[in-house]
């Protein structure tokens, strides 16, 4: 017999630079969360090395786990299954996840559930409040920017997607012109909140009707602005490059958002990713659809960045529809959304 | 029951060894499929011994050097499984394990191709002391020392094809070759070696990379160079 409540996975995360194990009940409770960042040690490269990713994940993940079930006072006795990121992501990254999460759940015996990370992401929001379908998730983070549409649990039909680089790309690149330190996005938001709009950089929509993005165009805006002044030799504002950047990137994931859930005629609204954790964004969506019959749901900041409590409130339906992977599991550095729910 | 594993090179191997004698073993060549056979081949063996998870008293895990990737595959996965069933996990340096396929020899060199001219490298004697440390280096460099040592050397190696003829050519008669299909890893005589050495704690137990991540080496050496111009 397979319990139907008090269902308690233990899920792990390690596709990008935060080792993460968590322990979620039900698919909706925080048992407990333990997240190690490696941020000071990617610091002095300005960015993430993934190679020294993959080793801090070795070093760390039996410690993170331990955490985990420390905390919330439970011995892998009381753990009915064994969840793990499994794409997309760095690969080397993520092969320290899945190997470990297959040697938890053989040794005790338990299922092994395999997930994708932005299903994560989005599920994120699950953890606050339930989903009401259909809904429309705009997934933005360094490597993605998305709408999704789900019109039930575990199936995501993806209807716009960035063409060239991801939304916190897009950050991370400008980041590098403005000379703040990483991760840059934060850093922007920070400098964007004491600028003015000044610049008039475009809003790219591409074609009418496009639910997809395109980031690229913009930051070369932001490179020939910035160089352009130096050669008249004016000096731009640091906060005003920011503030102009910030707006153009809001207003488009705004407009485009705000479209489609008229077009899909969607209950919710949701938002995910470590982009959702910009407070422009955050401001300008509570109030584009402040009078709405929407139901808009903004995660709290800590679970919009990398976490393994998203990842187990994705597995407790795959638990529910005893849909386990096997121990040949693998990492899977480039698994599609859409096919991902299809399987 | 003791569990042994290694994934640090293109050979996947596992074991089983009851404290008396290997009573499982297999292996297979095949670089880009341990993540998806390492779990599904441990549980193969332990089932045809009918051997449960429970039954385990101690896992041997070869910790590199050898292909990053595949190092932490074997070590996650070693390192989890020890830490869990609360059993002591040993790690040995994959290179010492490749030197067992000729243990008794007088000198054992045991090596690795790490591309661009680097080999990574180990030096045992009969006993199975270090005769020289384990060290990522220059083909080149490696075999001048083993040349100063002017004593007769058992080669081991699954790479010795791209580099046999170098070291006859530098060391003679001096060179010894096991014979084919004594090259490759065998988690049997990892289990062997490992049975009772002392254990590391799970947690600590870290791959044996013998090598910096290159950004961090460039980044070292730019620390280095500021403070020779300051
Ligand atoms: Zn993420």
């Amino acid at each position: 017999m397979i319990k139907t409540d008090q269902i308690n996975i233990l899920a792990i995360e390690t596709s990008c630079d935060e080792t993460a194990a968590a322990i979620i009940q039900d698919g909706h409770t925080i048992v407990s969360e333990v997240v190690a960042t490696q941020i000071d040690s990617h610091k002095r490269f300005g960015g993430v090395v993934p190679e020294i990713a993959s080793r801090h994940h070795v070093e760390q993940m039996t410690q993170v786990l331990e955490e985990a079930l420390t905390k919330a006072s439970l011995t892998m006795a009381d753990i009915d299954a064994v969840a793990v990121t499994e794409g997309p992501g760095l690969v080397g990254a993520l092969l320290v996840g899945v190997a470990t999460a297959k040697a938890l759940a053989f040794s005790h015996q338990l299922p092994l559930i395999g997930v994708h990370h932005i299903a994560g992401h989005i599920y994120a929001n699950q953890l606050i409040e339930p989903f009401q379908f259909p809904l429309l998730c705009l997934v933005v983070s360094g490597g993605h920017t998305e709408l999704v549409i789900m019109k039930e649990h575990g199936v995501y039909e993806v209807i716009g997607e960035t063409r060239d680089d991801a939304c916190g790309e897009a950050y991370d690149k400008v980041a590098r012109v403005l000379d703040v330190p990483y991760p840059g996005g934060p850093h922007v938001d920070k400098l964007a909140k004491l600028g003015s709009d000044t610049l008039n950089l475009p809003r790219i929509y591409l074609e009418e009707g496009s639910y997809d993005f395109s980031f690229s165009g913009l930051k070369s805006a932001v490179i020939n602005t910035v160089h352009n002044a130096k050669q008249k030799g004016i000096e731009l504002k640091k906060e005003d490059i920011a503030c102009s950047f910030q707006e153009s990137v809001v207003e488009v994931l705004v407009d485009k958002t705000y479209r489609a859930s008229v077009e899909y005629g969607v209950k919710q609204v949701i938002i995910a990713g470590g982009v959702a954790a910009n407070s422009r964004l955050r401001e300008a969506l509570r109030a584009k659809f402040s009078d709405k019959e929407v139901n808009l749901s903004i995660p709290p900041l800590a679970l919009c960045t990398d976490n393994a409590a998203m990842i187990g409130a994705v597995a407790f339906n795959d638990y529910q529809k005893q849909a386990f992977s096997g121990l040949d599991l693998n990492a899977n550095p480039g698994l599609d959304l859409e096919q991902y729910g299809k399987r | 029951m003791i569990l042994a594993m290694d994934t640090s090179t293109d050979v996947l191997s596992v074991s089983l060894h009851n404290n008396q004698e290997i009573i499982e073993e297999y292996s297979s060549k095949n670089k880009n499929k341990h993540s998806t056979r390492l779990m599904p081949a441990i549980d193969r063996i332990m089932k045809e011994a009918k051997v449960t998870p429970q039954d385990l008293t101690k896992i041997v895990v070869g910790m590199g050097p050898g292909s990053y990737t595949g190092v932490r595959i074997a070590l996650s996965t070693a390192k989890t499984m020890a830490w869990t069933l609360n059993i002591p996990v040993v790690g040995v340096s994959s290179l010492r394990a490749l030197s067992l396929q000729a243990s008794g020899d007088d000198l054992v060199c045991s090596f690795l191709d790490a591309r661009r001219g680097l080999v990574y490298a180990g030096l045992y004697d009969k006993e199975g002391n270090e005769v020289l440390p384990e060290v990522n280096i220059m083909i080149d460099e490696w075999l001048e020392k083993l040349v100063a040592l002017n004593k007769p050397v058992t080669f081991v190696s699954p790479d010795l094809a791209t580099f046999q003829s170098l070291i006859r050519e530098r060391l003679g008669e001096r060179a010894q070759f096991k014979p084919k299909g004594h090259h490759l890893m065998r988690a049997g005589l990892l289990a062997e070696y490992g049975k009772d050495l002392a254990p590391t704690d799970p947690h600590l137990l870290v791959p044996n990379y013998l090598r910096l991540v290159e950004a961090e080496a460039k980044w070292l050496e730019k620390q280095k160079a500021d403070q020779y111009d300051r």
